[in-house]
C-alpha cells in the first residue's frame, strides 16, 4: 500500500512526524479519512482523536485540540493548539476533568460558561479515548 | 587612608560576595537564553504553516472580508505589552515601558482612546501606579512559556477586536538581535496584513465546510500565534538583557576588588612601616 508523510505541529513542537497509509480525523463537518493523494484540503478539526495508520493494523492515537488539517498530494500536516500522544496523558487528571464538566453541565447553574465546560468536556473525553 | 585596615578588608569580601552572584545570575541567564531560543525555533514551523494556509487562501478569493483583515476608523487601540517578571535585566522593562508611554502619549489624547493588555509584573506594577488603563493582565510566566500560558490573554484581546470593542492591535516587545542587542518594537498586530502569497506553490485547495469559514477560523488563531512567537523572542531578549547587565556587574565587582586589594596593600604596608620606624626610633633612644 502506498504511504504519504504524516506531520502532527503544535506551536511548541513538532508531535509526531512519520510515514502512514490512512489518516482519520473528525472535521467539523463530518469525519474524514485521509488516503495517499488524496485531493488537497484543509479543515478544521473538532477536538477528538485523530487516528493514523501506520502500516496494517498498527495505528497511532492522538487527542488534538482546536486543529485543522492540510493535504496536500501525499503529505497531510495536522496544526493543533494542544496534540497528545497516549504516553503524554494523564489518565486520572483527564477523568477528574470529565467528572468536573459533566457535573457542571448537569447542574444548570444561572451564570455558567456553557461552551467552555462543553469544550473541557470534549477534550476530557478526546483524551480518555485515546488512552483506551 | 580614608578607610582603616579593617573596613577595607569587610568590603573586599563582600564585593566578592556579590561577584559570585552576579557570575551565578550571568550563566543561568545564558542557560536559559540557549533554551529559549530553541523554543523560538520549535515554534516555527507551525507558524509557518498557519501563515502559508492564509495566504494561499486570501490569494485564491481576492474579496476575502473577513473583519481581521479590514482597516476600519479607529476609536480605540490595543496594546500587547511584553515585559518580565523580574528585574536586574538592564535596560529591558525601562525601554520597554518607555517606548509605549512615548507612543500612547503621541497618539492618545484621553484614557479611553486606548487599553493595555500587559504580560509580566514589571510592566503591570509600572501602568498601575501611573494609572493607565489596563484591560488584562498575565504575570508569573514559566521562563520557557508554553502555548496555554499566553491564550488567556491572547484569545481575549483578539476577541475583543473581533467584537469591535478595540480597532486596532499592537503588539509590543523587545525584539532580538543578538544577546547584547534588543530592540522595543511596537509593531500592529491587528487588523492583520495578508501575508504576502507566494505564488511558486500555487495550491487549488478544497475547504470544507467553506474557504470563508477556514479562514474565520485561522485568523484569530494566526493572531495568537504571533502573539505567542512575540513573547518567545521577548523572553530571549530578557535573558539576552540580563546576561549582559550580570556580566558588566560581574566586570565592575572585580574592577572594585582590585581597587580595594591595591588600597588595602598600601595600608597595610604603610602600618608596617610606620611600626619599623617606631621600633628603630626607640632603640635609638635606648643607645
Amino acid at each position: 500500500m502506498s504511504k504519504m508523510t504524516v506531520e502532527v505541529v503544535t506551536p511548541e513542537r513538532v508531535v509526531y512526524s512519520g510515514q502512514a497509509e490512512m489518516v482519520i480525523a473528525r472535521g467539523v463537518v463530518g469525519d474524514l479519512g485521509i488516503l495517499p493523494n488524496h485531493m488537497p484540503l484543509v479543515s478544521p478539526l473538532k477536538t477528538a482523536p485523530v487516528r493514523i495508520k501506520t502500516e496494517g493494523e498498527k495505528e497511532v492515537k492522538m487527542a488534538v485540540s482546536g486543529g485543522f488539517m492540510e493535504v496536500r498530494g501525499d503529505k497531510v500536516t495536522i496544526l493543533a493548539e494542544t496534540a497528545e500522544l497516549p504516553g503524554d496523558i494523564d489518565v486520572e487528571r483527564a477523568q477528574a476533568a470529565k467528572g468536573r464538566a459533566e457535573k457542571r453541565l448537569s447542574e444548570k447553574y444561572p451564570d455558567l460558561d456553557f461552551q467552555r465546560a462543553e469544550r473541557a468536556l470534549q477534550r476530557a473525553m478526546a483524551r480518555l479515548d485515546v488512552t483506551k | 587612608m580614608a578607610k582603616g585596615i579593617r573596613e577595607i578588608r569587610r568590603s573586599i569580601k563582600s564585593t566578592k560576595n556579590t561577584r559570585q552572584i552576579t557570575k551565578a545570575m550571568k550563566m543561568v541567564a545564558a542557560a536559559k537564553l540557549r533554551r529559549n531560543q530553541e523554543k523560538a525555533e520549535a515554534a516555527r514551523p507551525y507558524a509557518d504553516k498557519i501563515q502559508e494556509v492564509i495566504s494561499s487562501i486570501a490569494s485564491g478569493n481576492t474579496g476575502s472580508k473577513h473583519p481581521m483583515l479590514q482597516s476600519r476608523p479607529v476609536k480605540k487601540t490595543g496594546y500587547i505589552v511584553i515585559t518580565s517578571d523580574r528585574g536586574l535585566a538592564g535596560g529591558y522593562n525601562a525601554n520597554m515601558l518607555r517606548a509605549v508611554v512615548n507612543t500612547i502619549a503621541e497618539k492618545h489624547k484621553s484614557k479611553d482612546e486606548y487599553g493595555i493588555f500587559v504580560i509580566g509584573r514589571k510592566g503591570r506594577d509600572f501602568f498601575r501606579k501611573r494609572n493607565y488603563s489596563v484591560m488584562e493582565e498575565v504575570t508569573g510566566l514559566p521562563a520557557s512559556p508554553s502555548f496555554g500560558d499566553i491564550k488567556k490573554i491572547a484569545g481575549a484581546a483578539v476577541q475583543m477586536f473581533a467584537d469591535e470593542q478595540i480597532d486596532e492591535l499592537y503588539l509590543c516587545y523587545n525584539k532580538f538581535q543578538s544577546a547584547i542587542s534588543q530592540i522595543p518594537t511596537v509593531k500592529r498586530l491587528l487588523p492583520l496584513e495578508a501575508p504576502e502569497s507566494t505564488n511558486d506553490r500555487k495550491m487549488n485547495y478544497e475547504y470544507e465546510p467553506s474557504s470563508e469559514e477556514v479562514l474565520a477560523d485561522l485568523l484569530p488563531k494566526y493572531a495568537e500565534t504571533l502573539v505567542y512567537s512575540a513573547l518567545l523572542e521577548a523572553k530571549a531578549s530578557e535573558e539576552g538583557s540580563r546576561m549582559t547587565a550580570m556580566g558588566n556587574a560581574t566586570d565592575n565587582a572585580t574592577d572594585m576588588i582590585n581597587r580595594y586589594t591595591l588600597i588595602y596593600n598600601r595600608a597595610r604596608q604603610a602600618a608596617i612601616t610606620q611600626e619599623i620606624s617606631e621600633i628603630v626610633a626607640g632603640a635609638n633612644a635606648q643607645a
